[in-house]
């Protein structure tokens, strides 16, 4: 099957509007007969559910979690790009689409990007009247910063809490969807499988994760909503419940899985504390605004961080990268930490930790303050004393998430940060109008692969994922209901429906029935490893093969001796996990077979084959400017088909940060 | 901070199911590093217990960067256990030493019924916020956002108030399992923004109904929520909400 | 929204609760001033009492009050115990006193031992007044008489003086609550609330106590 990605035909900034007025709509009185399945409540499965109930579809919604205000979008903490121009700085759609597709290092689709941008401020307008309190000057007006190394302010914010803020506002447009009847939730419930009738999606096997009876539940069409699966290293600052099972049997299916391998490592995390670790939290990336990163220039150094004098450390990313130092992009920032702790020169009591420093800025902020209170000559301590109140300020909140995971006060002694993995811009195929390869079947948010290219920017997830959700699917899934307005609902009995739940439940009999000595747990921790090791920041032909053979061998232990305690009939967390890493156990082959076949350098894939004399990725436009879609043509067997990127205006250059 | 290893006597509420009697078990964990969060030393217990082929406890967790609010635990006495301020997901081993004995309960409320062990129900919270909670403006129907400028005073306490997490804290530490701080904090958010002014008078009504149909108990103004929320929401929001309501009360027809 | 239903909402009763409370607090301002008319002399008390016992509005006031005690006692015995059943599993282990005082947890309980302290308080003095006026055709009654002759007994003092613990720890917490009830918070007002109601119920339950022990110890005539 050839890809076609349906990108309209029109100039660039023409192409959205052109498609919205000739697209194929659905009459109010045929959209109350259609019924649409939605995985997920994150921001792009509350943003869809509620919007199409709106417009009068009738929709069920499906979350894990107890309530789907959980959806892990709510940890989001930075921000929400948008093209308002608010500040008068010179920011436009064009730009917020060129840093975005120059960002995701020339790996996304310009067309997809390009209406991102563009319905960008409309997400902003819409958020503000649902009551999102963001962050407001004192005229009254909405404040915006900067942020990741942008050169326009265009990231809205609600403190370090704009993810829970934005949440909550879909969050609460979805619950009156639910209260005037359009929307029915499903929370506690696990999709486990896709139904497919004639070719299309048709609906999907569900778990009640309460009592551990499948469901069956039909749709004219399933949006997949589901997020990353960072997951499949274990340790990323994904919720622990966040997994790929959704898209997985989406891929099982027939949907072709795009760019796996293109995984953001977040430069600014905690660092892990020992083999007890479950999950790793990040520090905003605003703090590398005032914080300056460095390891002691002697290798172990045991010395503690404040008393290594100045001279004797290494600001190694403001000495490589003079003209972005410590803003450098996320891969290029969480690469360099990776080259010093390699190297030796970690710190703290793993020594995979480098330094995050307040003591300049808060010297720097100390002296601003004295002078504005007319103090002269202040003294030290009471320029610190000043500083501290100026940090506490803009960062208190982060500083006392760092206190209470680390015990160690960050005013006092620099913070000890690591990269660690943070969000997946690969994710299931889709065409321009979010549908994948199945017909019927949908991927919104970060479940898709289509926007972020190889590496994400700043604040622009939660972008994503609102514009998927409130602006894109609610016009162009009319185009494919248009022509279903025929077909009934189809009934749950179908042979289809039937077949799909005997297959979950055999599944779920099998894994119980295994009954042998090792924990979920244990198996995710050791294919976590692989993963990071052998498929993290810095990737390798040899490694990579090496990974393929540990996770094949991994994955028959898993299905051998693997024990899940209780039962299938009852609440049984063991079991729910079981299944999610049985899934990661096959897409962390994917995920290394893609990062074998592209054996180029870009954004958060560094193939270590690829790279400049110098030490920096090193793309390669002529052999790998495409989006990798991989066919499941058997058990753990895949087909790549090549959709082929076409750069009509912005033009791929070399990324440089020197 | 010095690092250190503690062992651990638990006293946790075991229950198969919401109709079964459950009890409390006891049990002993080894060797746990005061770098653990709480729920990473539950991690260990589980996986002790599967080891022993008995069945782990079911407790409800998710982001473990306290911001979901799926996180629950009633832990010596406290909801969340006793920092202030702080999730259970975000409660290290810090706050223990070695030979203490840890009692777990779920949180307990009419609202809340227990699931299993220290899982409980809380859509009664989702109801609520159907009832009311939001702003009825369908998608694409918004103004330019910087059409309605919004004193930054206002704007920032509709934040302190918007920053609820849902996780219930309020109602499992108030001796009469009131649900106030919770509906008192969105009521506010929304009483103090100017897009939420249309349908001020309807949402309180129909959030205090809907609290009161779920089972909840009064407020009798201890205060208890306030200090055990992990988000320090302010009871000044459920001043706020008692306004509202005389407000609508006695405005309605 | 009907009267009934904005009254017997959860919110609702509890400003039944809290406007009442206001009304008694400012009725314990009258009676302990009307009282403290005994350190004054025999005759103005007296002349105060048959005034207080004789003037039509204040016996309109008066069934007003037994309103509002009723109303107070039997919306506040409903929310304690809609509240009782809110948590019908406790807690094997609970530190409520992390996070809240032992008072504002213990009104229902304050408010029972005040309200069988009234019964007594009310056999002694107010039964007495009103079966002078009404059975007894206007008899005359010596009100200061009957209040030596009550506080004479030493037990009976002990007893007004526990009642009166209780209802300075009632009032502790009543004060300031009745304000956030009726929607009154803020960063300015509150303290000064807060500062007020401490400062009122000290002054008030001293100056009762007084009277039973100005007359116990014989400090008055």
């Amino acid at each position: 099957m050839s890809l076609d990605a349906k990108i309209p035909q029109g100039n660039m900034s023409e192409k959205w509007s052109a498609y919205k007025g000739n697209v194929k709509l659905v009459n109010p009185a045929n959209k109350r007969k259609i019924e649409i399945v939605v995985i997920g409540t994150g921001l792009a499965g509350a943003s869809a559910a509620a919007s199409l109930g709106e417009l009068g579809y009738k929709v069920k919604a499906f979350c894990f979690q107890d309530s789907p205000r959980r959806a892990h979008s709510i940890a989001a903490q930075g921000g929400i790009n948008a093209a308002k121009n608010y500040q008068n700085d010179g920011d436009s759609v064009y730009r917020l689409f060129y840093d975005t597709v120059k960002g995701g290092d020339y790996r996304a689709r310009e067309a997809n990007v390009y209406r991102l941008a563009e319905v960008s401020a409309a997400i902003i307008d819409q958020c503000v009247a649902q009551g999102v309190p963001f962050a407001r000057e004192y005229g009254g007006l909405l404040s915006n910063r900067s942020f990741g190394g942008t050169q326009v302010q265009r990231t809205f914010y609600a403190a370090g809490q704009t993810g829970q803020q934005l949440l909550l506002g879909a969050y609460s447009a979805l619950e009156r969807q639910v209260a005037l009847g359009n929307v029915t939730m499903y929370s506690r419930h696990e999709m486990l499988d896709i139904v497919k009738i004639d070719g299309k999606a048709r609906g999907i096997i569900a778990r009640n994760l309460v009592s551990g009876k499948l469901e069956r539940h039909f749709g004219h069409a399933v949006l997949l909503c589901s997020g990353g699966y960072g997951n499949v290293f274990y340790l990323s600052t994904n919720a622990m419940g966040s997994n790929v099972t959704a898209a997985w049997k989406a891929h099982r299916n027939g949907a072709y899985f795009g760019n796996p391998c293109f995984t953001q490592i977040h430069p600014t995390c905690i660092p892990v504390s020992g083999d007890h670790q479950s999950k790793l939290t990040l520090m905003s990336e605003s703090l590398r605004n005032d914080g300056r990163i460095w390891v002691p220039k002697a290798k172990n150094d045991n010395r503690k961080g404040k008393d290594i004098p100045e001279d004797e450390r290494d600001y190694y990313l403001e000495r490589r990268y003079p003209a972005f130092g410590n803003l450098v992009p996320r891969d290029v920032a969480s690469r360099a930490a990776k080259e010093r702790c390699d190297a030796g020169y970690g710190v703290g009591t793993t020594k995979m930790a480098v330094y995050l420093d307040f003591a300049d800025a808060i010297k720097r902020y100390g002296k601003i303050e004295a002078g504005k209170n007319g103090i002269i000559n202040a003294d030290q301590d009471t320029i610190i004393r000043l500083g501290k109140d100026v940090v506490k300020e803009k960062y208190g909140n982060l500083f006392d998430m760092y206190e209470k995971i680390t015990g160690e006060n960050p005013y006092e002694t620099p913070m000890r940060i690591y990269p660690a993995v943070h969000y997946t811009m690969g994710g299931l195929w889709v065409d321009y109008e979010l549908q994948t390869t199945v017909p019927g079947l949908y991927a919104l948010g970060e479940a898709n692969f289509s926007d972020h290219g190889a590496n994400r920017l700043g604040a622009s997830a939660l972008m994503q994922g609102l514009a998927d959700g409130y602006f894109v699917i609610p016009y162009t899934i009319g185009n494919y209901l248009s022509n279903e307005i025929a077909t009934a609902s189809i009934p749950v009995s179908h042979p289809a429906f039937e077949a799909a739940e005997k297959s979950v439940q055999d599944r779920l009999n099998h894994l119980i029935q295994i009954n042998g000595t090792e924990s979920v747990e244990s198996y995710h921790k050791k294919l976590g490893k692989i993963m990071w090791d052998k498929c993290g920041m810095a990737r390798n032909e040899q490694g990579l093969r090496e990974a393929i053979a540990e996770i094949r061998a991994l994955r028959e232990s898993f299905w051998s001796n693997v024990k899940i305690p209780g039962r299938v009939d009852e609440m049984n967390n063991e079991l729910d996990k079981a299944g999610r890493v049985a899934d990661f156990l096959e897409l962390g082959e994917l995920m290394c077979m893609d990062a074998l076949d592209r054996k180029e350098s870009c954004g958060g894939h560094f193939r270590e084959e690829s790279q400049t004399p110098d030490g920096e990725a090193q793309r390669d436009d002529e052999n790998y400017s495409y989006v990798a879609a991989w066919e499941l043509t058997g058990n753990n067997q895949w087909t790549l088909h090549k959709e082929k990127l076409q750069f009509e205006i912005v033009k791929p250059t070399q990324r440089s940060y020197k | 901070m010095e690092h250190y290893n503690m062992n651990l006597t638990l006293k946790i509420w075991r229950q198969a199911n919401s109709g079964a009697k459950g009890s409390f078990e006891t049990y002993q964990v080894k060797d746990i590093s005061s770098e653990m969060s709480f729920l990473e030393m539950f991690d260990v217990l589980n996986e002790q217990l599967i080891a022993e082929n008995k069945e782990p406890i079911a407790f409800d967790h998710d982001c473990r960067e306290g911001i979901c609010g799926m996180c629950s635990m009633y832990i010596n006495g406290q909801p969340h256990g006793p920092w202030k301020q702080n999730t259970t997901c975000q409660l290290h081993m810090r706050a223990f030493k070695d030979g203490d004995t840890i009692v777990v309960e779920p949180w307990r409320s009419r609202a809340f019924p227990v699931i299993k062990d220290l899982v409980v129900d809380r859509t009664a919270f989702d109801r609520i916020i159907q009832a009311g909670g939001y702003i009825s403006v369908d998608t694409g129907n918004a103004q330019d956002a910087n059409a309605l400028p919004v004193p930054k005073k206002d704007a920032d306490n509709a934040f302190l108030a918007a920053a609820c997490i849902g996780c219930g804290a309020c109602v499992a530490a108030c001796k009469n399992g009131s649900a106030m701080l919770f509906v008192g904090a969105k009521v506010s958010q929304l009483a103090l923004l100017p897009q939420g002014k249309p349908e001020r008078e309807t949402r309180v009504l129909n959030m205090v109904a809907q609290m009161d149909k779920e089972g909840f108990g009064n407020c009798t103004n201890t205060y208890a929520c306030e200090a055990e929320c992990p988000k320090g929401i302010s009871v000044a929001n459920i001043a706020r909400l008692n306004l509202e309501y005389i407000h609508a009360g006695l405005n309605s027809e | 929204m009907t009267w009934k239903q904005f009254f017997s909402a959860s919110v609702g009763k509890k400003f039944t609760v809290a406007l009442t409370g206001i009304f008694l607090i400012l009725f314990l301002i009258v009676h302990a001033g009307v009282n403290s008319a005994i350190f004054v002399g025999r005759d103005d008390f007296n002349n105060i009492a048959h005034f207080m016992s004789h003037n039509y509005i204040v016996r309109i006031l008066e069934i007003g009050l037994f309103v509002g005690i009723f109303l107070h006692i039997i919306q506040a015995l409903i929310v304690w115990r809609q509240n009782a059943a809110a948590r019908p599993v406790g807690y094997h282990m609970s530190k409520a006193n992390k996070n809240s005082t032992w008072y504002s947890r213990s009104m229902g309980l304050l408010g029972t031992l005040i309200l069988l302290f009234l019964i007594m308080h009310m056999s002694h003095f107010f039964v007495g007044t009103k079966v002078a006026l009404y059975l007894e055709d206007d008899a005359p009654h010596d009100l200061y008489e009957k209040m030596r002759e009550v506080f004479s007994n030493g037990y009976i003092v002990i007893i007004y003086l526990i009642s009166l613990v209780a209802l300075f720890w009632h009032l502790m917490h009543g004060f300031q609550s009745a304000f956030q009830t009726l929607g009154l918070n803020h960063k300015r007002f509150t303290p000064l609330i807060k500062t007020i109601g401490v400062g009122y119920t000290i002054i008030i339950t001293l100056l009762f106590a007084s009277m039973p022990l100005a007359f116990y110890f014989k400090w008055i005539e």
